[in-house]
This record gives structure tokens, C-alpha cells and sequence, in this order.
């Protein structure tokens, strides 16, 4: 009895550790039976980090949003390690940054409070912080840089550093898949900053990073694959499309996976790199 | 006040406004971190067609104002989950559906009237008898309680709706546990401050507070001693020169947080000189796209 539940413990582990991250497979997502997917299919392997991005409209953060159960799918699934959205319950894995103008609810509280509240799926009732608890607060606080803003409301910070708030209520629980709709949407430099040394932080962990960006900017360096949305498909899936500025560049010689399949019309105002 | 004291009915009346004035502001943080102050005046209205409801039955009127407020909470919490209805176009029904069914309903009630409502409208305080006293005891223990018990969970959800059901929170029930908990308040303090100045004890010293403060936890506890004190304050006031107690109460509550505003002024004036001293603007780092101005923050 006890080997037989120690076997399948073990091949429970192997399956949930062959498994990716993330798995989208057929996933549309209609509001008001307008398709803003249409079938995506993406796998996420453990320990990447992922850009997805596209044009205003094109479905990158309703994608996100789906990959967290915050919006229903009309048809197709979504997987979290191995486990289907709907059974999956170990959200003290999960982070997500939501894509905010402020950090704050219509009463103050504190840097230190918002922060802390990210462990809310990890912490059991009535108890108070452990050491551990409290060590993975501060760390986070530090990883953006506020530590020394931690007793102030958040209402006081500039939207950068409210922004910087929310990547830090993210990894308060230490997850190990993280989210994050637009960090970089109206940040300023020291912010950037700081997202970037967090993605850099939790990539050294292993953690799954999945970003929705507009554009990779500074953090191009960091993102291992780009996925490009367009109309509620993937357009591309591969490096990350370099800035125009290097493409502008003679000689520039940027290798595509594959060829893009999509016409020219489907993807307006986007900087996917194409030769011709 | 020690004259005060020896009358049963005062002791009585002072034990109701001290607990109310204590739990009322609990809930009412929850309710403004949500953008959702006046939910309690939309519950309130709702219990007062409980209260007709428990004089056409001969029951009484705090038990069916509680189970009547509490369903109105879990309804508009279905409003604004099925209906696509924003929170205030919920609250805006409640108002209506809750003011009209009490006037109707006390009309059809044996030897009932408009006037038969008005202590609950206005509140009655010095009329709480011994069994009032219980039940107001016994809610306050509840609110108190499921406040302790789900509080993490709670700020998470009244922080940011979104960020609670990506940490798996189950968001429908909780958000049910707030609503309903407000109900059992506002039935609280419904015979305190009666049932139109209700939500006063719950949003105006969470109001008052937050001048002062920068954290949640604070905040609150600011609230409770401000509510507090303003409804042995405010009692205290309606026994001496004899005015309505609970409009007394609300009265020294909205005084309270005129003064929370100039004492708020003077104390960001002393951090702001503090902060000043220290240095504390920011470099930005080097090797960084400037972006846009730092952001105005939303309060």
C-alpha cells in the first residue's frame, strides 16, 4: 500500500516535471461572441521566459488573462504544470502583476502590507508571519528596490514605483511561474531597472516568466522566446523581433525560424523584422 | 457622566453605541479599500423593508431586518456579478427596491404607519431593551469575528478583485462574506443611529482616519477608536441637552474627520520636511529607455 502510493507519488512528479509550465491547446476566447483568440495552441516549457506580444487588439493580455482562469475560454484548455485550469490548485506557485495605474485601494496601507499580501495563497489563517514569510517579503522589497520606502503609504510613490509594488506583491510568494500584463506600460527608468533585475532573479531560480509586452526595450536581453499575436493567432513564434533600429542597420542578417506565415495587412504597426 | 450611568436604559444605550461604534468602522474599511462606501446605506435601505416585514408578522423587526439585509447584500452582489450592472447601479436598486417595500409593506401591517418606522429610519437608542442587547452583542462577536478569520484574504480581494482570483481566492464566496457581514452590521447599528445615517458609522471614520495614516491596519484601528469615541461622545451630548442621539453621534463623527483633515495637513507638512532633509530623490538608472513623467498616484 505504502509502495504502490510511493510509486505513483514519483511517477506523479516525473509527468508533472516532463510537463511544461503552461500549455495553451485550441483556446478561444470570445467577448460577446467576438473571437480575441482563435485555437491558440503554445506550450510554455519550465523555466523560460517568454514575451508575448502584438499589436493594441491582437489578444496578448485576454491570452494571459485565460492562462490564469481570469477569463473563460469558449473552447480549448489550458494546462498549469500538468493540471488542468480548472483542478489546479496550488496558486502559491503563481505570481501575477496586473497591468495597473495604482497599487492602491480606496483606504492607505502600507508598501510593506501590499507586498506581504501576495503570500495570501500560501499563508494559513489565523497565523502569524513565519521568519521565512517575513525574509521573502523583504527580499522582494528588495529586489525592486523599495526597501526603503516599505513603512510609506503607496499612495505617496510615484506610478513607477506603484508599478514596482506590484512586481514585488508578485514574488512574495516566491512563485515559480509569473505573469505580468505590461510591466513596462508608463514606468520610468529606475522602475525598468528594477523589473529587469527581478526577471533576471527569478530566471536564475528557474522560474517560468510569461511577459506581455508592446515592445522588448531594455529587456530584450532577458527574453529567451517572443511570441507574436496578431487577430487571435500566433504570427510568429521565435527570437524575439529586434528593434528597428537594428534591422534598419546594413548588414543586419536576423535568421527566422520560419517563414511568417502571415500576410502583410494582419500585422499593422508591429516591428517583426522582415527581409524583402 | 456618572449620572448618566445609573439610569438601566443609558447603560443599556451606551453599551449598543460603544459596539457599534467599535465594529461598524471594521467592515467600513473593508468597504471604502473596494470603492464601496455606500453599500451599507443600500443595505440599510433594504432592512428597512425587513423591519416593516418583521411588524406584518409580529416577529422581530432585527431578526427579519438582518435576514432581509442579507439577502439584499447577496443580491447585489448577483447584480453586479450576472447582471452587468456597475456597483453603484446595484446600489442605486437596493435604495429604491428597499425605501418603497418598507413604506408598503408597514402600510399593510395591523395599526402600522409611516411613523411606526421612525425610530429605525432615525435610530432609537435609549429604547434597547435587554433581548436588543444580546443580539447586538452576538453580532458584534460574528462581525468581529469572520473579519479575524478571512481578514488576509479580504484586503487581498477589496486591494485588487483581478489579482484575488489569480491567487485562487474563491472570489464569489468571499465577496458574499463581506456583503453579508456589512448587512449584520448595518442591522447592528440600525437602532443606534437608524437605518438613514448607518453608513455614516461606517465610512465617515474610516474617512477620518486615513488623513492620519498610512497603513491598513492603522487605518482601522483609528476608525474603531474614532467611532468609538464619537458614540459615547455623541450619547453623551443627546443625554445633556437632550438632541437626537444618533444624528448627535454622526454629527461628532463628520467633526472628528473635519479636524482629521487639518491635523493631516500639518502632519504630511512635517513628514514632507522630514523626507526633504534626507534627500530622497531618485537617479535614474543608467542605460534605461526614458519613458513617460512618473506617474501621477490615483487615490
Amino acid at each position: 500500500m505504502l509502495g504502490s502510493l510511493s510509486a505513483r507519488a514519483a511517477g506523479h512528479g516525473a509527468a508533472a516535471g516532463a510537463a511544461p509550465a503552461v500549455r495553451v491547446a485550441g483556446l478561444t476566447v470570445a467577448y460577446d461572441r467576438a473571437p480575441v483568440l482563435r485555437g491558440l495552441d503554445l506550450d510554455v516549457p519550465v523555466g523560460q521566459t517568454l514575451a508575448v506580444m502584438g499589436p493594441n487588439g491582437s489578444g496578448k493580455s485576454t491570452l494571459v488573462r485565460a492562462m490564469l482562469g481570469l477569463v473563460a475560454p469558449s473552447a480549448g484548455r489550458v494546462d498549469l504544470h500538468g493540471v488542468p485550469l480548472r483542478r489546479f490548485r496550488d496558486w502559491g506557485r503563481v505570481g501575477y502583476v496586473p497591468q495597473r495605474l495604482s497599487a492602491g485601494g480606496g483606504v492607505p496601507a502600507t508598501v510593506r502590507e501590499v507586498v506581504a499580501s501576495g503570500q495570501v495563497a500560501r499563508r494559513r489563517r489565523l497565523r502569524l508571519p513565519t521568519a521565512a514569510d517575513r525574509a521573502a517579503v523583504a527580499e522582494a522589497l528588495e529586489a525592486v528596490g523599495l526597501t526603503d520606502r516599505a513603512r510609506d503609504s503607496v499612495h505617496e510613490l510615484s506610478g513607477g514605483q506603484q508599478q514596482r509594488v506590484l512586481i514585488a506583491r508578485a514574488l512574495a510568494a516566491r512563485p515559480d511561474t509569473v505573469f505580468m500584463d505590461e510591466p513596462m506600460a508608463g514606468v520610468d527608468s529606475a522602475s525598468q531597472h528594477a523589473l529587469a533585475e527581478s526577471i533576471t532573479r527569478l530566471s536564475a531560480r528557474g522560474a517560468t516568466v510569461v511577459l506581455v509586452l508592446h515592445e522588448t526595450g531594455p529587456l530584450e536581453p532577458l527574453i529567451q522566446r517572443s511570441v507574436v499575436l496578431s487577430g487571435g493567432t500566433v504570427v510568429h513564434d521565435g527570437a524575439p523581433p529586434a528593434p528597428e533600429g537594428d534591422c534598419a542597420r546594413p548588414g543586419h542578417d536576423h535568421v527566422h525560424p520560419h517563414a511568417d506565415p502571415a500576410p502583410a495587412t494582419a500585422v499593422p504597426d508591429l516591428e517583426v523584422p522582415r527581409r524583402g | 457622566m456618572a449620572e448618566m450611568l445609573q439610569l438601566d436604559f443609558m447603560r443599556r444605550a451606551l453599551l449598543a453605541a460603544v459596539l457599534v461604534g467599535m465594529v461598524a468602522p471594521v467592515i467600513g474599511t473593508f468597504l471604502v479599500q473596494r470603492r464601496l462606501a455606500l453599500l451599507g446605506d443600500g443595505i440599510g435601505h433594504v432592512a428597512l423593508t425587513g423591519v416593516a416585514m418583521g411588524f406584518l408578522t409580529s416577529t422581530s423587526p432585527i431578526i427579519t431586518a438582518a435576514i432581509a439585509a442579507a439577502a439584499g447584500a447577496g443580491l447585489i452582489e448577483l447584480i453586479r456579478a450576472r447582471a452587468r450592472a456597475s456597483g453603484d447601479i446595484a446600489l442605486a436598486l437596493l435604495f429604491y427596491g428597499g425605501i418603497a417595500g418598507g413604506v408598503v409593506l408597514i402600510g399593510l401591517a395591523p395599526g402600522g404607519g409611516i411613523a411606526t418606522l421612525n425610530s429605525y429610519l432615525f435610530g432609537s437608542v435609549t429604547t434597547v431593551s435587554t433581548e436588543d442587547i444580546v443580539l447586538v452583542v452576538l453580532l458584534a462577536v460574528l462581525v468581529l469575528g469572520v473579519v479575524g478569520y478571512f481578514g488576509r484574504e479580504l484586503f487581498v480581494l477589496c486591494q485588487d478583485e483581478e489579482v484575488a482570483r489569480a491567487h485562487g481566492l474563491p472570489v464569489r464566496l468571499l465577496s458574499l462574506v463581506i456583503a453579508v457581514t456589512a448587512a449584520l452590521t448595518v442591522v447592528l447599528a440600525m437602532r443606534v443611529v437608524g437605518v438613514l445615517l448607518v453608513s455614516a458609522l461606517m465610512v465617515v471614520p474610516v474617512a477620518a482616519a486615513q488623513q492620519l495614516t498610512r497603513s491598513f491596519r492603522v487605518t482601522v484601528a483609528v476608525a474603531m477608536a474614532v467611532g468609538t469615541a464619537s458614540a459615547v461622545g455623541g450619547l453623551s451630548t443627546a443625554y445633556y441637552v437632550d438632541v437626537a442621539p444618533g444624528a448627535a453621534i454622526v454629527l461628532l463623527t463628520l467633526a472628528v474627520f473635519v479636524a482629521a483633515v487639518a491635523g493631516g495637513y500639518l502632519l504630511r507638512g512635517a513628514r514632507g520636511a522630514a523626507r526633504a532633509g534626507r534627500g530622497g530623490a531618485e537617479d535614474p538608472a543608467p542605460g534605461t529607455i526614458p519613458q513617460t513623467e512618473q506617474g501621477g498616484a490615483a487615490t
